[in-house]
This record gives structure tokens, sequence and C-alpha cells, in this order.
């Protein structure tokens, strides 16, 4: 099962043709402690590069973009009661939504595992 | 960033902050570490149960000499200066013509001298206005080698005493001069944050070396600039810049208490007429707590808005509180809104919000008073 990234450090898991999109791992660790989050309606639809969520920090609010246009199909209600699952489990149980994308093709264009890590590496 | 970090002043604690982890970001021409390895969740939570040790050193440090210094300072701000006895202290403000504040400081009565302490991105200019509106025979001696350190926190007290015994001794806003194993310093019982503390001035040569000091005893942490924020947030302290500014008076910044009692009757400070005009008269705006309804923190420019959708005011100062744990904020609104118990909405990302109006601070102060 391949993982997508984008540069806004997002990541994109398909199962099927949903897409689960969260926050990676360096994107937490900048945030710092997360103390809410604000996660789409089902049946919301997003732009490709739109807002779709909102992280908070003690620190700052930050925007999540939907990667893809699509309609939403779950926002991750856990995140309410435990917004710190963001900085837990980044890319588990913290995820923010569930998508199905106009064209599930359009994760070809994103990131690989590889090039966000390059990407990660350029930023040090 | 690159270009800039290398126009960034450092303090003399730079080396330690980088080891302890602190995460460096550009504050006020310094870099200062907003964190460290904790988070701001930890530091803030840490320095409420136990003490947090805070690298102040950026922020401006002065001596007024001269026989009428106190009344010399008067001219530039509203606070009573000259019923400061020896060893007292006092926040007060330095005032524009318009009634605006141009900054905020602590004064200590040092006997032969006043000491001060400004916000470091107003020193520059503040000292170059002290500095011009002196009477001879008074002078202001910026003092550019010193650190300045605050330890935070209801164990500050005893973590700092290992050191200084004498500081047990002292009540909440009162200074002193100290030696810390033959360095001389000065202390003073104070702080930012809401809590019992001190803020400890020391030769910057020696300051990495009484930090590690402090950092080796068990209730001791390093803070950064966050946790600093959510602490005189949660304490309804005001932050230069976003809640107080050359455009808000002291009595609609709610800081009426700041302007002595003598000075009210006698006037002859900076917009004194505005400021005393205002006392009598009241105010069409009051910088008032705001405690939001769910989750969701309203930052500084969030729009306030009374029931009806009328322009009602705007948060100068919003976020998470971690001891209350829940979103707090402080802004301006209408006076006619600003009774504690008034019912608001918040403008957060273009959703009303219900919040309501309450008197800070949002945490009980833990201050040492006798």
């Amino acid at each position: 099962m391949s993982v997508y990234f984008t540069k806004d450090h997002e990541w994109i898991r398909m199962e099927g043709d949903i897409a689960v999109v969260g926050i990676t791992n360096y994107a937490q660790e900048q945030l710092g402690d997360v103390v809410f989050v604000e996660v789409p309606d089902a049946g919301t639809r997003v732009d490709a590069g739109g807002e779709a969520a909102v992280v908070e920090s003690v620190k700052a609010a930050s925007e999540v973009y939907a990667p893809m246009a699509g309609e939403i199909v779950e926002g991750n209600a856990a995140l309410a009661d435990d917004p710190s699952l963001v900085n837990s489990a980044p890319e588990g149980d913290g995820w923010f939504f569930k998508m199905k994308p106009d064209d599930a093709a359009a994760v070809n264009e994103m990131l690989d595992e590889a090039a966000y890590k390059a990407l990660l590496a350029d930023l040090d | 960033m690159a270009e800039d970090a290398k126009d960034l002043k450092t303090t003399p604690l730079d080396g330690l902050h980088r080891e302890y982890g602190g995460k460096m970001v550009p504050f006020a021409g310094y870099s200062m570490p907003v964190q460290y390895k904790a988070g701001v969740l930890q530091e803030h939570l840490h320095t409420r149960e136990a003490a947090g040790l805070f690298d102040v050193s950026h922020m401006g440090q002065a001596r007024l000499t001269g026989a009428h210094a106190a009344e010399a300072l008067e001219t530039l701000v509203p606070g009573d200066i000259g019923g400061l006895n020896g060893g007292q202290m006092r926040y007060t403000l330095l005032t524009n013509d318009a009634g605006g504040i141009r900054d905020d400081l602590m004064v200590t009565q040092c006997g032969n001298h006043l000491y001060l302490v400004v916000n470091a991105a107003c020193k520059d200019a503040d000292f170059a206005h002290i500095g011009a509106n002196l009477p001879d025979g008074v002078k202001l001696e910026i003092i550019e080698d010193h650190a300045l350190l605050a330890l935070q926190g209801p164990k500050a007290a005893e973590a700092l005493a290992r050191y200084v015994p004498a500081v047990r001794h002292m009540v909440f806003l009162t200074g002193g001069a100290h030696k810390i194993n033959d360095i001389p310093c000065f202390i003073t019982r104070s702080g930012y944050t809401g809590e019992d503390g001190f803020e400890i001035s020391l030769p910057a040569s020696e300051a990495e070396g009484f930090a590690r000091l402090l950092l080796s005893e068990d209730e001791v942490m390093p803070i950064g600039l966050g946790a600093r924020d959510s602490l005189r947030l949660e304490a309804g302290l005001c932050l230069y810049g976003n809640d107080i500014d050359e455009t808000t008076t002291p009595v609609e910044a709610a800081l009426t208490w700041t302007v002595g009692k003598r000075r009210r009757a006698e006037g002859g400070f900076p917009g004194s007429g505005v400021i005393l005009g205002q006392i009598t008269d009241g105010t069409d705006r009051r910088r008032v707590g705001l405690v939001p309804e769910g989750r969701a923190p309203a930052r500084a420019g969030t729009d306030i808005q009374d029931l009806d959708g009328g322009a009602a005011g705007t948060v100068t100062s919003g976020g998470f509180g971690p001891t209350v744990d829940g979103p707090i904020a402080m802004g301006y609104v209408r006076t006619d809104l600003a009774k504690p118990g008034t019912r608001v909405n918040l403008m957060v990302r273009g959703k009303a919000q219900p919040a309501e109006v309450v008197k800070p601070p949002f945490v009980k102060q833990n201050y040492v008073k006798d």
C-alpha cells in the first residue's frame, strides 16, 4: 500500500478509491503540542489545495489543505476529544479526514516517500 | 531565514539554549528559544507546579541616577515613583502625549538610583526617549553587561534560596542587591507569569554558570517564549504590542490602577489631560478577558461581535491556556459589553463562536505578599 506526500507536509494513503489524509511527523514536530483540530464534515466538497481542516497548537493555528479535489467522506471524530493524537500518532490514529478524489490518479502527481525524505533533508 | 539569522543578537545563554534543545526563533532582534525539548504545554504546566527558568536577557535594563531621578521619571510615567520606598518596585507605563502607551516597565527604588526593566522590542526607543527628557543632574545608564534570568513558580523560592538564603524573606515587588557565590547580583521578587518568582540581574560572564546551577536543581526546567506567552495570558497580563500600544490608553487597557492617587491629583505626565479625563468620563472601549465556549482558540485579530452581529471589538491576545485547559483570550470591547458575564461572539474563521466576558486573571495569582 502506497503512501504519498505533499510539499505542505501532508500524507495521503489510498485505501481503494478512498484517500486518507493526515500531517507528517515532521509537521507535528514543527507545530508542537496540538490542542484543537477542526475536521470537515462528510459531504463537504474540497478543491485541490483548498483549506480542508484546521490544526491549532499552543503557539498558532495552521490550515490543512485538501491534496486533491473531491468529496469528504469522513472527518476523524477522535481528534475532537483527543487532539494530541496528531502528536502521538500523526501517521496513524491522528489522521484528519478521508476523501473520495474526483480523479484517484491525481496521487501519482504527489511525492513518493523517497522524494519527501529528500525534501526534508533539504530543510535541515 | 539564514540571512536574517546572521543579523540577530544573542544573549549570554545562547549556547545553553542550544545545548538544551531550544528551538531558536527571531524575537525583537534576538535569537531566542520559543521552546525546549519538553514543548510549550509541559513547560507551562511545570512552571505552575514547580519552577521554570527563563532567559529574559533581551529585555532592557538601566539605572536612573541623580537626587531627582524619581521626579524626573514621573514626568514620563503616570505611576507614583516618588512614593516608592527603598527596595520597593512598581509596574508602570511610559505614556505619549495622546495618552497612549509607549511601553510598560518595572521600576525599583534602589536608594541611590532607580532600576528599570523595559521590553526588548522597545528598549532602544525607550532609552532614547527617557535620555532626551532628563533634567541636569539625572542620568540614564544603560546596563549592557548584565544578563537577566527569571525563575518563576511555586518552588522558585526554595530553589533560589539554596544559593541566596535571604530571598526567602523577600515579598513580592521588592528587590535588593545580593551575592551568589561572591558574584554581585540584583534580585527582585517579581515576574510575569502570575506565579511567585524572581528576576536575577547578574554579570553576563557569570550568567551561564549560574543558570546551569539553577537547572541542576530538581524543581527547575528551562522555559521558552511560547510558555512565557501562555503563562502571562492566563495571568491576565498585557503583552506590549498586542494588548497595549501607542493607540491604547491606560484607562482603555484596564490599567487605571497604575495611575497613582497623587498623580491623578497633580497630573504632569504625558497625556495626563486625556488619561485623567477618561478616568472621570469613561472610555468607549475597554480591555476584558474572554472565555470562548468549546475548544477552538480565538487568536489575536479575531473580530468580536455583539449578539446582534454588530461590531464590538477585537481580540488582542488569544490562545490555549494549558492550566485552564481550554481557550482564553483578551481583547477590547465596547464599554457597554465590558461587564463580566456579558455574552459576545468571536468570529473564528467566519463562524460566530460564543464567548463570555470575564475579568482577568484566568488562573489564581500566587504572589507572596507578606
